[in-house]
């Protein structure tokens, strides 16, 4: 069937272009980097790259929709100042208590060692999940714009973010931190897998960085089944046409308080993983908003129509990587600091401008406009 | 009136509805039986859409009961509906055009496979729709979006099959249709009677209803008039009925004259393989009519002479002056002159949220500045001739244009272009899903523009259209003009012929062998 190969190539030419791009972009990196093609490059490379993708993830699904998510920064950062608390791996365990004005609220001891840190990860996530599944009740129960009440949720999200680390601190348990921001041989050494990662079979794996097998994991484990879920499915349908939608009797209002949720899941894990590459937690306001901003343009970049219906998180992982890698460069060739935006502007110009090729070759003009 | 009886499916009864001061529907009763074509006519406004919506869930009545089966429903969304057996094929395409048709076809209650949606058996559950309803042509994983609208039709009557209805509503189902396509539906309804499901099948064209109805309803102001079996009455008694008025002459009387100057002269247009090597005349003061089966390059003439298409090549004269419009705003331009009335009036004739003053004068607000500002007053005094030469019944000027019924937005497209004085009318199919009574004013109005002395161009998917109002109709397959018929050899027999691209001495062909050039 090689036409359906065809269509699907034609249907996914955003993605196509956006690999494409990628790959052209980084092996030039690698060929221009004294040290290009070492695990220790990729290694730093997937821990540079990790927190913007799941932004980006997490930002496709409201873009889907044909909504801004303005809040997916700030609760990536609310999320990595409470996995500042809750993922320090103290032995003793961790009293749970904090003042909110005035008041001390205690909610119990979280236990200390790898059991403790496994559930204070979860604690973690959890909190970004229901970030996101706040979002998702503003704007369906409340009637509002996404764009207006993630601007809303996400100053509330910096405001506690703030209010737990008014200066940056914190700790994460050292072996987590090895762990999962090196390469899986080391991941394996720490947790004492594979004979500490001295298998014979693994050795060829372990060159691996663990950030980017955690990145697979999450787009394969989490995204693809949704994307073929029935409320995945929605998802496209509302940002294509929400009448029709409605017609065809699908549960709009559930799918888009699944899609806001996931979205707070994706930006959860953006948030543990700053914290743990970080080992610390810090509410960083203009950080937050750059993330923002960046996982918009990661989402375009990949693909993505910011008018709704079209595109995939993975796309956006894509665009993830062409921006940090655009970042890559300038270490290379030392251009001034102070000059970065400026280039960082007029590359994500001609970037964007390359997804936006197509509209060249259409000879029906009306076509530009659906 | 129409008696509930035990053999009723569907029983309506006095359902009312209004939509702020106006009345859409008032006390009506309403039967309609399982196994049988159930015919519902009226006028725009008159109703019809509003039950239709009742019945299927999108709009609660203010009162009246809804009774499926003996049983007593309130329809609160579609999906309630859906749920119970009702099925509809709506008039504004409830597809979504970003996702696939198999995807479409499947939306609402999707094959699954650990419990996520199984898109193998998608595609096989779409492919034997599509076969069921004869467009084995489409491929299944193809967008929406990429499919021309007589497709989409179908895919959207697959969809409605596929939730396997036991009241099946069809809301000017055909009106996009090819005629091919048009006797695949008949014969699938056939099928869907046969296996006893109830048919509700509201359509404007009355040979439909002949061919196919087994009883009708007419509908009248938001009133249900009167219920009768097919074949007690003539279809200008039913027209009659529908409009609550005599109608003689359908169409207005063509002019006896030669044949004037060309105003519009297109000599070997080509565009990709869709426009090959196109040449035709328009005088002015001329209807020329564009025939053949849907989808042989009517429309993207339409569009080439409008500047929507770039790549063209060939010349286009206007009143004896090349031009080459590079885009609507070109073509609209003073000194060429061209209006165009497109296809799709929700998407590409109308602003919808917009107000019907603001619609009106969009096209022309050059001409109503003062200074670099629109001008209040000049904007009125157009808007208010506009709407007084087409008749537009409107409550207020400032509401959004959505909130006029079908028949009256295509008047407001019209009378906005006709606000820009062309000299050519580029008009794309303008009375699909339109009533009867709003058909014969804008053949009138035609006929009165072409006496004023424009050139109009005119698509038409309707036959009987294209016979009665047109001076000369250009037949088209496969992008090129295949034959101009004029005069007495413009008949329904020589239409078809040349639509299937088959010579004129074979015998008039049926519409069915359609099929194979489908």
């Amino acid at each position: 069937m090689g036409s359906n190969l065809a269509i699907r190539l034609r249907q996914n030419f955003g993605l196509a272009t956006g690999i494409v791009l990628f790959c052209v972009v980084y092996l030039g990196y690698h060929l221009s980097h004294p040290k290009g093609f070492s695990s220790a490059v990729l290694v730093q490379n997937s821990n540079e790259v990790f927190t913007l993708a799941m932004v980006a993830m997490a930002q496709t699904v409201p873009v889907l929709m044909a909504g801004l998510d303005l809040s997916v920064g700030a609760l990536m950062t609310m999320v990595d100042c409470f996995a500042s608390y809750l993922m320090t791996g103290a032995a003793a365990g961790t009293p749970l208590a904090m003042d909110f004005i005035g008041i001390r609220l205690t909610f119990g001891t979280l236990p200390g060692g790898v059991p403790g840190l496994l559930l204070g990860m979860l604690i973690c996530l959890g909190i970004g999940t229901l970030g996101g599944l706040l979002n998702g009740m503003v704007v369906v129960y409340g009637r509002i714009q996404p764009i207006i009440a993630t601007l809303a949720t996400g100053a509330i999200y910096i405001g506690v973010a703030l209010h737990l680390r008014p200066q940056p601190g914190g700790k994460i348990d050292d072996d987590l931190n090895w762990a999962l921001t090196n390469s899986l041989g080391e991941f394996a050494s720490t947790v004492h897998i594979f004979d500490d990662g001295a298998a014979s079979w693994f050795a060829p794996l372990a060159w691996i960085p663990t950030p980017f097998v955690l990145l697979a994991l999450i787009a394969l484990v989490v995204w693809v089944p949704f994307r073929r879920s029935v409320a995945g499915r929605t998802i496209y349908a509302i940002g294509s046409a929400e009448g029709a939608a409605y017609m065809s009797g699908l549960a709009i209002d559930r799918a888009k308080l699944i899609a806001f949720t996931l979205g707070g899941f994706f930006a959860g894990c953006g948030g543990v993983f700053l914290a743990i590459q970080t080992s610390s937690g810090n509410a960083d306001i203009p950080q937050a908003g750059a993330y923002t901003l960046n996982s918009i343009a990661a989402v375009v970049i990949g693909g993505t129509s910011l008018l709704g219906g079209t595109g995939s998180a993975i796309g956006s992982i894509f665009g993830a990587l062409i921006l940090r890698v655009i970042s890559f460069f300038f270490r290379i060739f030392d251009i001034a600091p102070l000059l970065q935006p400026l280039f960082e502007g007029l590359i994500l110009l001609v970037a964007v401008s390359i997804s936006a090729v197509r509209v060249l070759r259409i000879k029906n003009t009306l076509e530009l406009f659906r | 009136m129409a008696e509930a009886t035990a053999t009723d499916f569907l029983v309506l009864s006095g359902i009312a509805k209004r939509y702020g001061g106006v009345r859409a529907l008032e006390n009506v009763d309403f039967a309609c039986r399982r196994g049988q074509i159930h015919a519902v006519l009226g006028e725009n406004g008159a109703g019809k859409s509003t039950l239709i919506k009742i019945v299927a869930g999108v709009v609660q009545p203010d009162a009246g009961t809804i009774t499926l089966d003996g049983v007593l429903h309130q329809f609160r969304r579609p999906a309630e509906a859906t749920a119970a057996g009702v099925v509809c094929v709506f008039q504004e395409l409830s597809l979504i055009p970003d996702l696939s048709v198999a995807d479409n076809i499947s939306i609402s209650a999707p094959p699954k496979r650990f419990g996520l949606i199984d898109t193998r058996a998608q595609t096989r559950r779409a492919e034997a729709l599509l076969a069921e309803v004869g467009c084995e042509d489409v491929n299944p994983l193809l967008r929406v979006h990429d499919l021309p609208l007589s497709r989409r039709q179908m895919v959207e009557i697959a969809k409605a099959i596929g939730q396997r209805p036991k009241l099946l509503i069809l809301d000017e189902a055909t009106s996009a249709l090819t005629s091919a396509d048009v006797e695949r539906v008949y014969s699938l309804l056939a099928r869907l009677k046969a296996a006893n499901v109830a048919i509700l099948y509201i359509s404007h064209r009355m040979h439909e209803v002949d061919a196919l109805a087994d009883r009708a309803s007419v509908f009248r102001n938001g009133r249900h008039i009167e219920t009768f079996d097919e074949g007690t009455r003539t279809t200008s008694q039913i027209v009659q009925l529908m409009i609550g008025r005599d109608i003689s002459t359908q169409y207005p009387p063509k002019p006896d004259r030669q044949r004037p100057p060309a105003a519009l002269k297109i000599e070997n247009l080509v565009w990709e393989n869709r426009l090959q090597s196109i040449s035709l005349d328009v005088g002015a003061g001329e209807i020329v009519g564009l025939g053949g089966l849907d989808g042989q390059g009517q429309k993207m003439l339409l569009l080439a002479l409008f500047g929507v298409l770039r790549g063209l090549t060939g010349t286009i004269t206007v009143n004896g002056r090349v031009v080459r419009p590079g885009s609507p705003s070109d073509a609209k331009a003073h000194g060429t002159g061209i209006a165009l009335v497109p296809e799709d009036r929700k998407i590409e004739g109308l602003m919808l949220p917009m107000s019907i003053t603001d619609n009106l004068a969009i096209a022309s607000l050059k001409n109503l500045l003062s200074g670099p500002f629109v001008d209040a007053g000049k904007e009125r005094r157009a808007v208010e001739a506009g709407i007084e030469r087409l008749r537009i019944k409107v409550g207020d000027r400032a509401d959004a244009v959505s909130t006029l019924s079908g028949g009256n937005q295509q008047k407001v497209v019209i009378a906005k272009w006709l606000m820009t004085g062309p000299r050519i009318i580029l008009l794309n199919d303008p009375t699909r899903g339109i009533d009867v009574g709003t058909k014969q004013e804008l053949y009138r109005l035609m006929r009165e523009l072409a006496d004023q002395g424009a050139a109009i161009l005119f698509y038409s998917t309707d036959y009987d259209e294209l016979i009665g109002c047109c001076d000369r109709v250009a037949i088209m397959y496969d992008g090129r003009i295949v034959r101009e018929l004029t005069g007495a050899d413009l008949n329904e027999t020589n239409i078809i012929s040349a639509s299937l691209n088959i010579a004129t001495s074979e015998p008039a062909a049926a519409p069915h062998v359609a099929t194979a050039h489908g």
